[in-house]
């Protein structure tokens, strides 16, 4: 493998996977997607990562980096010539990282759950939680943008990508249940940033088709509840 | 480079990475202490999102999150001693073992402090296995860093030192030479390196603090 060959090991329905595309088409990096079977996980997947056993991986090289966001930073520091991903002042950094972190740690495990959930009052809280984290990322949209398209400004930044990752699935999930999360009325910034992020040409290729990814939720949801039953 | 503040807890091992940074710079800030059973309106007005130490202010805009303030004030300061290699991959790598400790390994640990019996069994089988791989990373090295102390050191100072009270109080033995025995040396060197000795909270008052975070604990 030539020392410079890009690899990504990938899967069409992760979000997390779709950070690190986005990244990659930013820079104009060519790359291989290795399409991951994950049910069950590839010998290369459990030989790259052993530690997490998830993808994304980049392989770069023979280097090997895990972890859409720490991906996401690699990418943007390599191929330092191309667009900017993270902003370019130190605060707006931290506050793009900032942002990331509470989208990954409090936000989408209550978007996940969703999936799982069955009993109706915990549905409604989670819905409730979802939404409220939306209403404090408008807020942030609305301080990091400052009358912009995107968090980044003119263009796609890190944050973006954090966030708009999840769209498509947050589409499935107001298909099933019948909720809208992020709605013109509650969230009319994010609303409007949801669809310019989608039509940007560095993401609208690698964005999930929402009716494949609604037919493909019914089995997942399934295999989830499965997971999380014997990690107890 | 402008008014620098730190609000941070005593005994908290969060805060303690800052100020860790913050001194190898030679940055000058005034430090607040803040009282975590009784938060006050500085703290939850700069981070209504967590309510938690530590945060830094800088010419008066708030950075909260121990691994987001490390990286501002890493390219904010450029000069002097890093925590961050300079290489992309390097920076990569470390980047993901501080993640990995922070959200993977150091829950597990807390699991295993405060259950009892059986399931602080399982929850400690866990904890080892999580930390295997950590064990690895380290094997050969003086630090995870390499010959001086980089971002996983001090994100995993919580198990070197903070750790080792914590098994003291409540007998619960993880970092063992037997099962992670390059962990072990780490520990070792971290503790004895003349920066990290020379600031370490009194092993005393830190063990009075974590008698009231983790009450019952005297109980083996």
């Amino acid at each position: 493998m030539a020392s410079n060959e890009v690899k990504l090991l990938s899967s069409w329905i992760s979000p997390y996977v779709l950070r690190a595309k986005i990244a990659l088409n930013i820079k104009r990096v060519e790359f291989e997607s290795i399409p991951e079977t994950l049910f069950p996980k590839s010998d290369l997947l459990l030989k790259s990562n052993p530690v997490h056993k998830k993808i994304p991986v980049l392989i770069h090289g023979d280097r090997i980096i895990c972890e859409s966001l720490v991906i996401v930073q690699y990418i943007d520091e390599v191929w330092a010539s191309g667009p900017g991903i993270l902003p370019s002042d130190p605060y707006d950094r931290a506050i793009a990282r900032f942002w990331a972190a509470y989208i990954d740690d409090k936000w989408f495990p209550n978007v996940r759950a969703l999936l799982v959930i069955e009993e109706d009052e915990a549905k409604k809280a989670t819905l409730e939680q979802i939404t409220e984290g939306l209403v404090l990322l408008e807020e942030t949209f609305t301080k990091c943008s400052k009358g912009k398209k995107f968090f980044g400004g003119d263009n796609i930044g890190y944050l973006d990508i954090a966030l708009g990752c999840f769209l498509a699935w947050l589409r499935v999930l107001e298909r099933i249940t019948d909720v809208i999360l992020l709605g013109e009325t509650k969230t009319p910034l994010l609303f409007k940033w949801a669809l310019d992020f989608s039509s940007e040409p560095v993401v609208q290729p690698d964005m999930p088709d929402i009716d494949k990814l609604h037919e493909y939720s019914k089995g997942f949801s399934q295999r989830l509840k499965a997971f999380d039953k014997k990690k107890k | 480079m402008g008014e620098v503040k730190l609000i941070g807890a005593w005994g908290s091992s969060m805060t303690w990475r800052v100020q860790m940074l913050l001194k190898m710079k030679g940055i000058e800030h005034e430090y607040v202490e803040e009282d975590l059973a009784n938060k006050s309106p500085l703290l939850l007005q700069h981070n209504p999102v967590h309510k938690k130490v530590p945060v830094l202010l800088h010419n008066g805009k708030a950075i909260a999150e121990s691994l987001v303030i490390i990286q501002y004030i890493e390219e904010t300061w450029e000069n002097g001693p890093s925590l961050l290699p300079k290489n992309p991959y390097d920076r990569a790598v470390a980047r993901f073992w501080a993640k990995y400790f922070d959200e993977t390994c150091l829950p597990a640990i807390l699991k295993a402090i405060k259950t009892a019996g059986e399931e602080r069994e399982k929850a400690k089988e866990e904890a080892i296995e999580l930390l295997k791989f950590l064990d690895n990373e380290v094997k050969g090295k003086k630090f995870f860093g390499g010959d001086t102390i980089g971002l996983v050191d001090i994100a995993l100072s919580f198990g070197a030192y903070w750790f080792d009270i914590i098994l003291e109080l409540v007998g619960l033995e993880l970092i063992t030479k037997d099962k992670l025995p390059n962990l072990c040396q780490w520990i070792d060197e971290f503790v004895n390196y003349s920066f990290v000795k020379e600031n370490l909270p009194d092993r005393d008052r830190l063990t009075h603090v974590f008698k009231v975070m983790f009450p019952g604990s005297a109980a083996k």
